[in-house]
């Protein structure tokens, strides 16, 4: 029943791909120097947009990756927005579900405070910083710079082996002055696993860049948090992703209030972005529940590689 | 890394007082944003921009549709909140607004516990989210 369910949605997610290349009306470059027609009623973005970030809630669930990271090079790809509007929704998007799941983590422990607010406080300045960076810099050059982001980040999730329990001999003296350390309970084999991290300063280092970039494109930044956090600073794979998904919460906001100061946030498009998106999440967790979906996360390193690749092209004007 | 089999390791109680607080919020806010979406569609407010140019300027970059439609900056929509999509800011306002909230309340935790390090830290977080949700930074530039 698992397989037919999954299958169904591979098979949904790659007709609404299809239809959406070829629906003539969605290639952002296809919009005019003066002011574009439109030939759609003003209710069918948002359906159709609703529809759209369902799927990916379910999909981005399933794959293991942020809902932000498929919706902006998706969504500037294949839908009219312009890349200005989409970064700000990416932004809320990505915002909205780090929130929603936010609490769960904390009360369980698998997202430590002590571990995310010394990088939280690095990467939420430099995302503001990023969203300026982003909405100063000329669209094609944002576009490029987004298109080579998408490319790397789908290698990454080929390439990138997590540990989940990495070992750390020694805390080093920023770590241990900051206190990042912790227990947490795992379920599956009933003990407390008591953690530490090392290399403290080059993460926080790394979390300079994290932040510029989740601000300029408004991708969130979970693909870049866990390495860092779990292959770099030695924290269990648990604790990483947990803590991971609730910085977000942090550096979104502080690069969502830029965009949203700046006029980057229509409703009509936002809120069912956020919705379809948080909708999907819920539903997705349920398949996942009985499902280990390892075809779902190649489709989705593929699907980010055609998407990196469409920007890079449109970003060169090619 | 040790593994202990002792009572079940807890997060600390500011740690479980900020997911609470955060819990309500986000969840209240993700209300407010469909309650105040429907008022829009429903046409129950008139709209600051109309529906049918709304697809018109999503195409723009944002400082032309800044421009054409007049939109306020920073915190200017707050005079429009009799209009239907100006109205769904303060749903998008709340979500945006929730971790400056949760980090108030680690501010006398922390000061409680005499940790300086994460005191510090908590206030530079409120002052740095503070600053970018003032609009002072988007406005001015």
């Amino acid at each position: 029943m698992c397989a037919r369910l999954l299958q169904r949605i591979n098979v949904m997610l790659l007709s609404v791909f299809v239809w959406l290349y070829a629906c003539p009306g969605f290639a952002a470059e296809q919009v005019a120097e003066t002011l574009p027609n439109p030939d759609k009623p003003w209710w069918f973005w948002p359906l159709v947009l609703l529809v759209f970030c369902f799927i990916l809630g379910i999909i981005a669930v399933l794959a293991g990756v942020g809902g932000g990271v498929l919706y902006v090079p998706l969504v500037s790809g294949f839908f009219p927005f312009h890349l200005d509007f989409v970064r700000g929704t990416g932004l809320l998007v990505a915002l909205a579900g780090a929130l929603a799941a936010g609490p769960g983590l904390l009360r369980r422990n698998l997202a430590d405070l002590r571990l995310a607010l010394p990088v939280a406080l690095i990467a939420s300045a430099c995302a503001i910083l990023g969203a300026f960076l982003g909405l100063a810099l000329p669209t094609n050059i944002v576009q490029i710079c987004l298109g080579v982001t998408i490319i790397l980040i789908a290698l990454l999730l080929t390439f990138s082996k997590n540990v989940e329990r990495p070992e750390v001999k020694k805390q080093d003296f920023i770590g241990k002055a900051l206190g990042m350390s912790g227990f947490y309970f795992e379920e599956s084999t009933g003990e407390n696993v008591e953690w530490k991290t090392h290399r403290t300063l080059l993460g926080l280092f790394l979390f300079i860049i994290i932040g510029i970039m989740a601000g300029m494109f408004g991708l969130g930044a979970g693909w870049a948090n866990v390495p860092v956090l779990n292959l770099l600073m030695g924290a269990p794979l648990k604790i990483a992703v947990g803590t991971s998904k609730f910085l977000l919460s942090i550096t979104d906001t502080s690069a969502a209030w830029v965009y949203l100061n700046k006029g980057c946030v229509i409703p009509l498009m936002a809120i069912p972005s956020i919705v379809g998106l948080m909708l999907g999440s819920f539903v997705g967790v349920r398949i996942l529940a009985v499902a280990k979906p390892k075809i779902i996360r190649y489709i989705v390193i593929g699907v980010l590689l055609f998407a990196g690749v469409k920007a890079l092209l449109k970003g060169l004007g090619i | 890394m040790k593994s202990v089999s002792i009572t079940k390791a807890k997060a600390s109680p500011e740690q479980i007082r900020y997911a609470n607080l955060l819990f309500w919020g986000a969840w209240l806010s993700i209300l407010l944003m469909i309650v105040t979406y429907v008022i829009y569609l429903a046409g129950i407010l008139d709209p600051y921009v109309p529906m049918d140019k709304v697809q018109t300027y999503w195409q723009l970059p944002v400082h032309e549709y800044v421009e054409r439609a007049n939109i306020p900056l920073g915190w200017g929509w707050v005079k429009f909140l009799n209009r239907g999509d100006f109205l769904n800011f303060l749903g998008l306002t709340l979500l945006g607004g929730m971790t400056i909230i949760c980090f108030c309340t680690l501010i006398p935790a922390y000061l409680k516990k005499k940790d300086w390090p994460f005191l510090i830290i908590s206030i530079c977080e409120v002052l740095i989210l503070a600053l970018a949700a003032s609009g002072i930074l988007a406005v001015g530039h």
